[in-house]
């Protein structure tokens, strides 16, 4: 159904280039002090951009309460991040700017994200490194003592800084420690080992949260003045994913619920370069950094059906199918492109020995030129990981990958402030939709997260506290009485199913209807087919999901019970979403638009805009909100990386 | 390698321990898991006995895990009285059910010390490290007043021995395998990390006391050089940091 609210994103105005200083110049302040102290804001979730918000505003003086899922705030998933974080400072004299960053995202993006806060992302970008540096973020040097940078997917500039292939880890290491310096000073009390379980509007303002203490199962109310959500993205929706087990959209969706649009649900990104499928035991999908790309060439045997093993191939008998296909870029195309690419030679019974989903990726050409050690330096510690999964070495034999989910670009609909539809309640990170549009290009979800977290949450919560009439209330309001009560209820009748079918044996069936239906490639028909699946699939868990233990105790079934009753709505949301968008752009491939040679045909005239879905209620057809995307600075063009 | 046609499952016995929330005593309970596949992680074979558990009705087996690549420092168990397990350089999660044979019997245990409490059969209590951490794991810069970052120069060398020490993922596994329960190595790749480093130089006396204090504090054992942290270390840190922690140390006490 289609709704007929215009979002209006309040984006400042004015030439592209000076929109944020001008902002902040015209956004009244908070004084330091005082004023600060007395003013709360939640932030719920601990990575770079939670965890970046929590303690920047702690050192700015605000009295900050910070929720995590994790048993501290050091394991957030932004630590599983891997290959690098973009940033446009031309130190490499490649002919790099903020202008190009800003550029390359947009067109990665496939001409679907909104102008403003990706110009914002591309010249916050510089202070990010600044800041990490300056934290002791101990990243890859040259020899004279300055940073090394490397290449990535669909760009032709070297601007991706990183610290080995564990760039995530180090500058999550990075805000933890500014972080526990806040806890230790006072400034942020921290709630590890706690999960929000929904929020509390009161006044049509988002004052609070309600959030359940998972080792004793207590369920509390928090009251702010203030609540940021950066809880991450919602690809564990695929069961199998490249995310961790615990990552989850229940917090996102809840707020949802309550009133927030969801914009570009169908927005999500499948990464190239993962270990392929294994089992219907499996619990994960490991991601092999897109750095691999790099260095290493992927392969299909010619011939369809070719089992042989990779080494057995003669060099005239494989298909270097991206190097042929995109001469430009090659096998550094974006993830989107080489992603699908794997999935057509699959298609056609092209593909690695291990299963019909698998393809090579090739060393031997990189440990040639450069050597073995060369190669080990930079990409060592993946290839022991592959080693430890697949049994089998990559400095001698062909990795074998396959694209996984990876990261969602949709997410909660916000404006320019980073506010979403519910006032007072701001989405950062992953959890938001705007700064990638239709794809994202890699080494930019660390730098989103950082330069929501460092830079934009501090100064658009000040903005807003400065500005906000917020009437008295506490968490002894009706308000907060009455959603703890919504909460309490939903663990009672999840708690009171009692029938046969375990919380993984129906994620499963969730996570195969939507690999296979709203997955890479995606039609009509099979969408359609989805929201079908899904609406009996979501009335099976409510019928007939079975539970052990209690509500009073650590467990983890429950919480995924709970967590799953979610994506069951969440993935139907997807499905509806896919089926809206008759045209293809970035991730979202719709099989009916494609050009002659297969590659992702846009309607620019038809579909140059963000949906905003509205909840209307359990089971009930959700309303569809449009934000048009308007152009300015960009020409909006056929994507080509050929 | 294992081809993904090779399907001959294997029977594994588990004796595992379980402790409900707030009891001061567990014990050990038996299990066995059959048809489990060498590529199974082994995390995944008790994914596999928890859902037979519920199935059956009982209580799943709780136990850390969230990233399940090694990286996140959630997984933490020992495994035949290893913590992370015998296989070198892997977390728990990382451990792969092709290190095992047919018949095996493993046991499963915590991490075990008496400053990580058994919160419920096997997850512990790590929340240590955190105040640990905030006593001086940081370089007081915020955020705003960073010069460029190409303004101070580090010499390759130093960023990859700093890199080296970051990389720990406070697992807590060198605490489990400390005969003193002695975070030793833990704090000392925190403390080295930033002694490499220019940044961290005008912060390293507060740094080094401070962290050291909180440890004591907490109540962790004393290093006395048996070195099987290093051993068990997923991300092999090396004992060489507890070298460099002492004289760092050393040299804050004298400047006190």
């Amino acid at each position: 159904m289609t709704g007929n609210r215009i979002l209006d994103a309040k984006i400042p105005g004015g030439p592209l280039a000076d929109m944020w200083d001008k902002h902040m110049i015209d956004s009244p302040l908070v004084a330091p002090g005082g004023n600060r102290r007395k003013r709360t804001v939640i932030v719920v979730g601990t990575g770079l951009a939670g965890g970046g918000a929590a303690a920047t505003m702690g050192e700015l003086g605000y009295n900050v309460l910070n929720f995590c899922i994790q048993d501290t705030p050091r394991r957030a998933h932004s630590v599983a991040a891997q290959g690098g974080i973009n940033a446009s400072k031309n130190y490499q004299n490649d002919g790099d700017s903020v202008y190009r960053l800003f550029y390359d995202t947009i067109k990665g993006g496939d001409y679907r994200s909104r102008e403003a806060n990706t110009y914002r992302l591309a010249q916050l970008s510089m202070g990010i490194i600044d800041q990490s540096v300056a934290m002791g973020v101990p990243f890859a040097r040259e020899y004279g003592g300055t940073l090394a940078n490397r290449s990535f997917g669909g760009v032709q500039v070297s601007r991706t800084f990183y610290a080995r292939g564990q760039t995530g880890q180090q500058l999550l290491l990075g805000v933890y420690s500014a972080l526990v310096r806040q806890i230790d000073a006072g400034t942020v009390k921290m709630f590890p080992r706690h999960e929000m379980l929904d929020l509390v509007v009161v006044d049509g303002k988002a004052r609070g949260i309600i959030a359940r203490e998972l080792t004793t199962g207590e369920i509390k109310r928090y009251e702010a003045d203030a609540v940021v959500l950066a809880t991450g993205g919602y690809s564990p929706v695929f069961y199998l994913s490249t995310n961790a087990v615990n990552s989850n959209a229940t917090a996102a969706w809840r707020a949802h619920r309550r009133g927030a649009l969801f914009s570009n649900p169908c927005y999500t990104q499948i990464h190239p370069t993962a270990v392929p499928q294994m089992g219907d035991y499996q619990s994960k999908l490991t991601l092999m950094s897109e750095s691999l790309r790099n260095d290493g060439r992927v392969w299909v045997p010619k011939a369809p059906g070719d089992k042989r093993r990779p080494n057995d191939i003669p060099e005239s008998e494989r298909d270097y199918y991206l190097e042929r296909r995109y001469p430009a870029f090659g096998n550094l195309v974006p993830r989107d492109i080489a992603a699908r690419a794997a999935k057509v030679e699959c298609d056609k019974g092209k593909s690695a020995y291990y299963s019909d989903q698998s393809v090579y990726l090739d060393f031997s050409e990189a440990i040639g030129r450069l050597g073995k050690d060369v190669v080990g330096d930079r990409y060592g510690n993946l290839f022991d990981m592959y080693n430890e999964i697949i049994g089998d070495n990559p400095y001698e034999t062909p990795m074998m990958i396959y694209p996984a989910p990876h990261y969602t670009m949709g997410g909660l609909w916000v404006d320019y402030n980073l506010q979403s539809t519910i006032e007072g309640l701001f989405v950062t990170g992953e959890a938001n939709f705007s700064d990638h549009g239709a794809n994202r290009l890699g080494a930019s979800a660390l730098m989103q997260g950082l330069a929501d977290g460092y830079f934009v949450t501090p100064r658009v919560v000040a903005n807003y506290l400065a500005n906000a009439d917020l009437v008295n209330t506490s968490t002894d309001a009706e308000e907060f009485k009455a959603v703890e009560n919504d909460v309490r209820g939903h663990f009672q009748r999840l708690l009171n199913i009692k029938g046969d079918r375990t919380v993984r044996d129906i994620h499963w069936e969730l996570g195969r209807t939507m690999w296979d239906k709203v997955g890479m490639a995606r039609n009509g028909e099979g969408l359609k087919e989805a929201i079908g699946k899904i609406g009996k699939l979501r009335e099976e868990f409510w019928q007939n999901l079975k539970l052990t233990g209690n509500e009073n105790d650590l467990n983890k079934q429950l919480e995924q019970a709970n967590r799953l009753g979610d994506y069951l709505e969440l993935g139907e949301l997807m499905a509806r979403d896919a089926l809206m968008r008759e045209e293809s752009c970035g991730g979202h491939f719709r099989e009916e638009h494609k050009t002659e040679d297969g590659e992702a045909k846009r309607d620019d005239a038809n579909f140059t805009f963000v949906s905003a879905w509205e909840y209307t209620g359990e089971n009930q057809e959700p309303v569809m909100h449009k934000e048009p995307l308007v152009f300015d600075n960009v020409e909006l063009k056929t994507r080509s990386y050929k | 390698m294992s081809d993904q046609s090779d399907k001959n499952g294997m029977t594994i016995h588990l004796k595992i321990w379980r402790q409900a929330r707030g009891a001061s005593q567990g014990n050990f309970v038996e299990y066995t898991v059959n048809n489990v596949l060498a590529e199974m992680s082994f995390l995944e074979m008790l994914d596999i006995l928890n859902e037979d558990l519920v199935k059956k009705g009982d209580e799943a087996i709780e136990f850390d895990n969230d990233c399940r690549e090694g990286i996140c420092g959630t997984c933490g168990l020992v495994i035949s009285g290893v913590a992370h397990g015998t296989h070198a350089g892997t977390t728990t999660c990382e451990v792969r059910m092709r290190n095992y044979s047919d018949g095996d019997t493993i046991t499963v245990e915590p991490f075990r010390a008496k400053p990580f409490t058994i919160i419920k059969d096997l997850v512990v209590d790590r929340s240590s490290f955190d105040r640990i951490q905030a006593k001086g794991g940081f370089v007081s810069m915020n955020v705003g007043s960073a010069p460029d970052g190409n303004a101070v120069p580090v010499p390759k060398e130093a960023a990859d021995n700093a890199m080296d020490a970051a990389s720990c993922i406070g697992c807590g596994a060198c605490v489990a395998a400390c005969p003193n329960a002695s975070a030793s190595l833990f704090v000392s790749a925190k403390i080295s990390q930033f002694s490499w480093l220019p940044q961290g130089d005008p912060e390293r006396t507060r740094r080094a006391l401070l962290m050291v204090e909180q440890m004591d504090a907490e109540g962790f054992g004393n290093c006395s050089n048996h070195g099987e942290c290093e051993a068990v270390c997923p991300k092999e840190i090396s004992i060489q940091n507890i070298a460099r922690m002492r004289r760092e140390f050393i040299k804050a006490a004298f400047k006190g």
